[in-house]
């Protein structure tokens, strides 16, 4: 029978060609999917692998989803690589979309904006992230709160808090009782980089952010300790190196990259706050994160399968009559295909009589 | 004392989701494997219960199915990480993201349709004035989780299998030497703790709410994690922590009913700021914790090395 056998040495190949494999498993049990419920599956998987890239206008939609995708799976991964569970980025992004929104909304005069003004936006979010991630951070510190359920019931209160405001304090005037706010004016938009289409800064501050990230835990030696003490922590511990610091980094920038991300969200595609900020982008960041080997520029290549399959799962709507709930199933197959796949790294597969 | 009855009688159809899940999860985390995919698993097994009474009309059928349907689920997770060796948080994740997803497609014929629960009752008890409305006019599947929650502390305590499944909690290695197969043990809890968890989300959509809403766990499966290491692994205090959690719900309910000028909004944060003071409180004694937490728990055992 086939049995698995531990490899002498993790295997390096396996390392990186384990999540190619784990997205061409996801896109055959997506087939098998679409032909349980009498779809054509190869038609199905271009409208999710082909049709979101065919032209201009559909690489500047994914590069859309990219940005805040990798944006938040960068501060994840390092977060991850340093065993700190930060699973709260949707609520870290969604507080990031408040503060840079109420910012705006308190600053709006119609006529002013740009790049000063943006830029303190931007930064209100990223703060706004951060706070919320240094609730989580000070109670795993102070008190030794597991940060997995502390994280996620603060998703739980920042989406409250969201609807809250926009019931209230935020709601648009002369919005007619809709709970959203009222449309920022063009100044306060973030520019977009390609004319005529949606796609914004956020992509370039995405790229860099990953590009930070790898520089930050390749060659900085606080990125060498946070690791270290994600890896083996007695190790660290003997080494003097702090795990408290760790944490709070970690916790710190995860939070902040989110919170820029929900800030550029609501700046840039939404363009206002509305109570459904993100489809998830939080959670499938997490997703990300792995798929991307928790590597900030493995998390590229991750990102934008993720961000395929968002927009496959818009589209699957129109063109098959499908839900776009869809996209949630795939992103856990996703995930499980890629912790399958996974095993191969430190095992072989053996046929043993 | 009339208004109290009801009030009591909704704290407790409150708690049982969650003593449900606590339950199964507490004998999940006391083989030693930590499983975070409760929220999906519950998610699951609240639209796979709703589809088939909607398809039935039978109960029965809608609980079997839930707990079928979650139990499968706990049996890939089992499989993972049992015997693949993946990590439990990570794969216990990842059942919770399938569980939102999948339960949101499979919902979407369901949204907001409802169901008529027959009214229960315990014969004779339930006319007692005030208590009898209080305690004895429940859905079944409340007296249930009472009876599984003592049976689940005598088979912990007092038997000799209970006794196992601890040892396989605390040190894998020395049950393994005893001669037990401790991946089939864990098989066995995981599988207990998806059903259960499969039994928590029948309830809340066939009997709590009772009506399918995407996302209608709405964070109940991560509250039930947080509730076991609340009770310190053990069933009573679990049972006291849920209908604890089951009070806060519907008094945020009621206070929002008698117009307390305070926003639903803010109301309803409160079961998730209770869950995080509960885990500040007891996580602040760390020597209490590990006194208490199974050994070898998020640990993977092979008995191969």
């Amino acid at each position: 029978m086939l049995v698995l056998e531990r490899r002498a040495q993790p295997s390096r190949v396996m390392a990186w060609t384990s999540p190619l494999m784990a997205v061409i498993l996801t896109a055959l049990c997506g087939s098998i999917l679409f032909m349980a419920v009498g779809k054509d599956p190869v038609a199905s998987l271009e409208v999710f692998f082909l049709e979101p890239i065919k032209d201009r206008h559909g690489w500047a939609e994914v590069g859309v989803k990219v940005a805040p995708l990798l944006m938040i799976a960068v501060g994840l991964s390092i977060c991850f690589r340093a065993n700190v569970f930060n699973i709260g980025a949707e609520g870290q992004l969604v507080v990031g979309a408040i503060t840079a929104g109420a910012l705006v909304l308190y600053l709006d005069d119609d006529s002013n904006g740009g790049f000063w003004l943006i830029s303190l936006a931007l930064l209100a979010g990223a703060l706004g992230g951060m706070a919320w991630a240094a609730i989580t951070a000070f109670l795993r510190d102070r008190f030794n709160a597991n940060e997995i359920l502390v994280s996620l019931m603060l998703v739980y209160v920042a989406e409250l808090l969201l609807s809250y405001l926009m019931h209230g304090a935020l709601m648009d005037p002369d919005g007619f009782g809709f709970p959203q706010s009222k449309l920022f004016s063009d100044g306060w938009l973030i520019p977009t980089v390609l004319s005529g289409t949606r796609l914004h800064l956020g992509i370039i501050l995405a790229l860099l952010a990953a590009v930070i990230g790898w520089l930050y835990l390749s060659r900085s030696f606080s990125g060498f300790k946070l690791q270290v003490g994600g890896i083996a922590p007695m190790a660290a511990r003997y080494a003097g190196f702090s795990s408290r610091n760790s944490l709070w980094i970690c916790l710190l920038v995860s939070g902040g990259l989110a919170g820029l991300a929900g800030a550029l969200e609501a700046m840039g595609p939404i363009g206002q706050l509305t109570p459904s900020i993100s489809p998830g982008y939080g959670f499938a960041a997490i997703i990300v994160a792995f798929v991307g080997r928790l590597h900030p520029l493995g998390v590229i290549f991750s990102s934008f399968i993720m961000a395929l399959l968002y927009i496959g799962g818009e589209l699957s709507q129109s063109r098959l009559g499908m839900p776009s709930a869809i996209t949630g199933i795939f992103q856990g197959i996703l995930l499980f295909a890629l912790l399958a796949c996974d095993v191969l790294i430190y095992n072989r597969v053996r046929w043993r009589r | 004392m009339d208004s109290l009855a009801p009030l009591i009688a909704s704290a407790i159809v409150a708690g049982t989701p969650l003593m449900l899940a606590g339950l199964g999860l507490l004998i999940n985390e006391r083989s030693g494997v930590i499983n975070l995919g409760s929220e999906g698993m519950m998610l699951m097994g609240a639209i796979s219960a709703f589809a088939v009474v909607v398809a039935t009309g039978n109960f029965f059928f809608g609980f079997v199915a839930g707990a079928l349907v979650s139990m499968l689920m706990s049996g890939f997770f089992a499989w993972l990480t049992i015997w693949l060796g993946a990590n439990q948080v990570a794969t216990g994740l990842a059942l919770s993201l399938f569980g939102v997803g999948a339960s949101a497609y499979l919902g979407l014929p369901y949204a907001g349709e409802s169901l008529l629960p027959p009214q229960f009752g315990v014969p004779l008890l339930q006319d007692i004035p005030v208590l009898g409305q209080a305690l004895f006019s429940h859905h079944p599947m409340v007296y249930g989780s009472l009876i599984l929650c003592v049976a689940i502390a005598w088979f912990l305590g007092r038997t000799r299998a209970g006794l196992i499944l601890r040892a396989v909690g605390e040190s894998p290695t020395s049950a393994h030497s005893l001669g037990y197969n401790v991946r089939r043990i864990r098989l066995a809890a995981v599988l207990f703790g998806g059903s259960c968890c499969g039994l928590a989300g029948a309830f809340m959509s066939l009997v709590y709410t009772p009506l399918w809403v995407e996302g209608m766990v709405a964070g109940r499966g991560w509250i039930a994690l947080a509730l076991v290491a609340f009770a310190t692994w053990r069933p009573y205090r679990l049972m006291a922590g849920a209908y604890l959690f089951g009070g806060i719900t519907i008094l945020t309910y009621h206070m929002q009913a008698l117009g307390v000028p305070i926003a639903s909004q803010l109301l309803s944060m409160l079961p998730y700021i209770a869950t995080i003071v509960v885990l500040v409180l007891i996580s602040r004694n760390s020597t209490w914790i590990r006194l208490n937490m199974p050994a070898s728990l998020g640990k993977t055992f092979n008995p191969n090395s």
